[in-house]
């Protein structure tokens, strides 16, 4: 294409212009394209969810005849009613929230000076501290030796196996870093250090306050991995009083999902049953992931500044 | 000349000398937590050789040492090559899936005309990102079950109804396809980020050209994030057999085990669960990590010799 123009420009405007007209032309179609391909995507994403909020508050019976695709069909809040009801779902609010809170502190107080620390050349041992981290990154010891430890620990069944193993992510630790040094001007610390503020004092009153993104995006981060969580409690915890929100969501969600797959008997119980339990599980989904979806438009634009900061190292 | 150039450096050199031992304190609680829930179960690890019983101390004089009897167990176990196949297919498939799409996808939201509609777009990508294991695979029963959502489409379709989750073939695709429904739009940012730092001057210089949308995205805006998609690329390789076993644990039902008990999996109920072989199963997840380890190196090696953007 490159070609034809080169021999086009001597001869004069009308080629080129001919040629300008495909190329507006070729954009078109591929400028459709993308459109038509973009929003289908769009749809496929959305559906799905915009299907359990309606299948939420709609009568199960339609959801089962396959009356319910567009719209909610015999609006009630039965779901949801028999799902406040439930005792444990509150005690699994609860727990999720102090895990979340308690969870994500620790890790703010772990994670943001260490981060800050192997941002400055005045490190000591550089090079060993960040090998030791990346170590851990590849490799690790795995699943039973970690059982093993928290259980020396005594930590079975004690809250603080949710809270403590989770203390540091070093992939978000190395984030921490990438954003001081690209994003503190090293002066403003040299300035502070002239000054005689020590280094607790630079980091307090300097740092910090310098840090509102990069400590948005690690709430962020650490927050929906804390409230997202199941496995370590499926490992650690047996007492279905410290059970987070997610544990009791895979015995509603889950567990009798898989109890009823092999169960037999009269066919017309179990799909009166299964009717009954149907709506509880659609409203549990909301209930559940309310909390992050309000907040969504308020802190994606922090999520993407987050991945961005991954990028630059 | 020479001697101020000297001079700064030598100055320069004297101040990267200069170390702040206060700094060390900032790092303990982090060097501290990796330590105890890092590095002491790597310790651990020794029971792989041993015949542990729940209760044992890891060392003491009445551990019994059997070598590599439980590597070479594992080796001879009627599961070994299901077990591989299922988790090398599984994280094949979704490589070959979920590692293009995010791509395609950020060059074409970053090609989109009306910038405001590509950047609401773009974040609502990414919104299942934020779903939970447990719902999403909750989800799954819902809209896969005999009475769900899916299968009410295929009889509106006049097609028969499917147990997805009793028929084994089924696996693979719902684990996958789920898994780069809920994540294609996150992984699409970091190439996003790439895109924005493309010089505009390049794509105007190339209007001037001739050059079509189409032939720009792949002469300019693909060279931008070359060096994006061989980073991940090698980490993608890296996980070539690490798979998201909190996610087939929750998708595993007695009808499809032939396709979705995976390595760790396997682990997991070797070692937790029901008559617990605990040496057995960390020699297992060793296995594991040791493969992976040594598929990351290989890839990065790899990368080295064809281009500058490696990992390590």
């Amino acid at each position: 294409m490159e070609q034809e123009i080169i021999q086009a420009a001597p001869e004069g405007l009308q080629k080129p212009r001919r040629h300008k007209k495909a190329v507006g032309k070729a954009d078109r179609i591929y400028y459709i394209v993308i459109d038509v391909i973009l929003v289908l995507l769009l749809l496929i994403v959305l559906y799905p969810l915009y299907f359990v909020v309606i299948a939420s508050i709609s009568d199960t019976d339609a959801i089962f005849n396959g009356e319910v695709f567009l719209y909610p069909v015999g609006i009630n809040f039965k779901g949801y009613e028999a799902l406040l009801q439930n005792k444990m779902i509150w005690t699994g609010y609860r727990n999720t929230i102090l895990y979340t809170l308690g969870g994500t502190l620790l890790n703010m107080i772990v994670t943001i000076p260490a981060g800050w620390a192997l941002s400055r050349k005045e490190l000591p041992w550089h090079r060993f501290i960040a090998t030791y981290f990346i170590i851990t990154m590849f490799f690790g010891g795995g699943l039973i030796p970690l059982y093993l430890l928290i259980s020396d620990l005594h930590l079975l069944d004690s809250p603080f196996a949710m809270i403590l193993p989770y203390a540091v992510s070093v992939w978000n630790m190395f984030m921490v870093k990438a954003f001081y040094t690209g994003g503190i001007p090293n002066g403003v610390i040299e300035a502070a250090e002239v000054d005689g503020a020590g280094s607790f004092r630079t980091f307090f009153y300097i740092v910090i306050p310098l840090s509102k993104p990069i400590i948005a995006v690690m709430v962020l981060f650490y927050a929906v991995a804390h409230w997202n969580n199941y496995f370590s409690a499926l490992i650690f915890l047996s007492d279905e009083n410290l059970y987070p929100l997610q544990m009791i969501l895979r015995e509603i969600l889950i567990m009798a999902e898989k109890a009823g797959s092999g169960m037999g008997g009269d066919a017309t119980t179990i799909l009166e049953q299964t009717k009954l339990a149907n709506s509880i599980k659609y409203s549990s989904i909301i209930v559940s992931t309310l909390p992050i979806l309000v907040l969504y438009p308020f802190v994606s634009k922090f999520f993407e500044k987050g991945v961005m900061i991954g990028a630059l190292k | 000349m020479d001697q101020m150039i000297a001079g700064m450096s030598l100055r320069e050199i004297r101040k990267r000398e200069k170390k702040n031992y206060w700094l060390l304190l900032f790092i303990l609680p982090a060097f501290a937590f990796v330590f105890v829930f890092c590095y002491v179960p790597m310790y651990g690890i020794l029971i792989a050789f041993q015949d542990f019983v729940p209760g044992d101390e890891i060392l003491s004089e009445y551990t019994i040492w059997v070598g590599w009897d439980n590597f070479v167990m594992f080796f001879k176990d009627y599961m070994f090559w299901t077990l591989i196949e299922n988790t090398f297919l599984l994280c094949l498939f979704g490589f070959l899936i979920g590692f293009p799409l995010p791509i395609a996808v950020a060059l074409m939201l970053n090609s989109m005309r009306q910038k405001r509609a590509s950047k609401v777009i773009q974040t609502i990508y990414y919104i299942p990102h934020f779903i939970s294991l447990v719902v999403m695979v909750g989800m799954m029963y819902l809209f896969f079950g005999q009475y769900g959502l899916v299968n009410n489409m295929l009889d509106a379709l006049g097609l028969s109804r499917y147990s997805f989750f009793l028929r084994e073939e089924a696996f693979r695709p719902m684990y996958i396809l789920s898994g780069v429904w809920q994540d294609f739009g996150w992984n699409a940012i970091i190439y996003l980020a790439a895109l924005s730092g493309v010089d505009q001057e390049q794509h105007e210089a190339a209007i001037i050209d001739g050059a079509t949308r189409l032939r720009r995205v792949f002469a300019i805006d693909l060279p931008a994030i070359a060096g994006t998609v061989s980073i991940l690329l090698i980490l993608s390789i890296g996980n070539m057999i690490s798979v998201g076993y909190e996610k087939v644990l929750l998708m595993q039902t007695d009808a499809n085990l032939g396709k979705s008990e995976v390595i760790m999996t396997y682990v997991y109920k070797k070692g937790l669960t029901g008559y617990v072989m605990q040496g057995y199963s960390t020699a297992v997840g060793l296995f594991n990590s040791v493969v992976n380890v040594i598929l990351l190196i290989s890839a990065n090696t790899l990368a080295k010799m064809f281009s500058k953007n490696t990992l390590f």
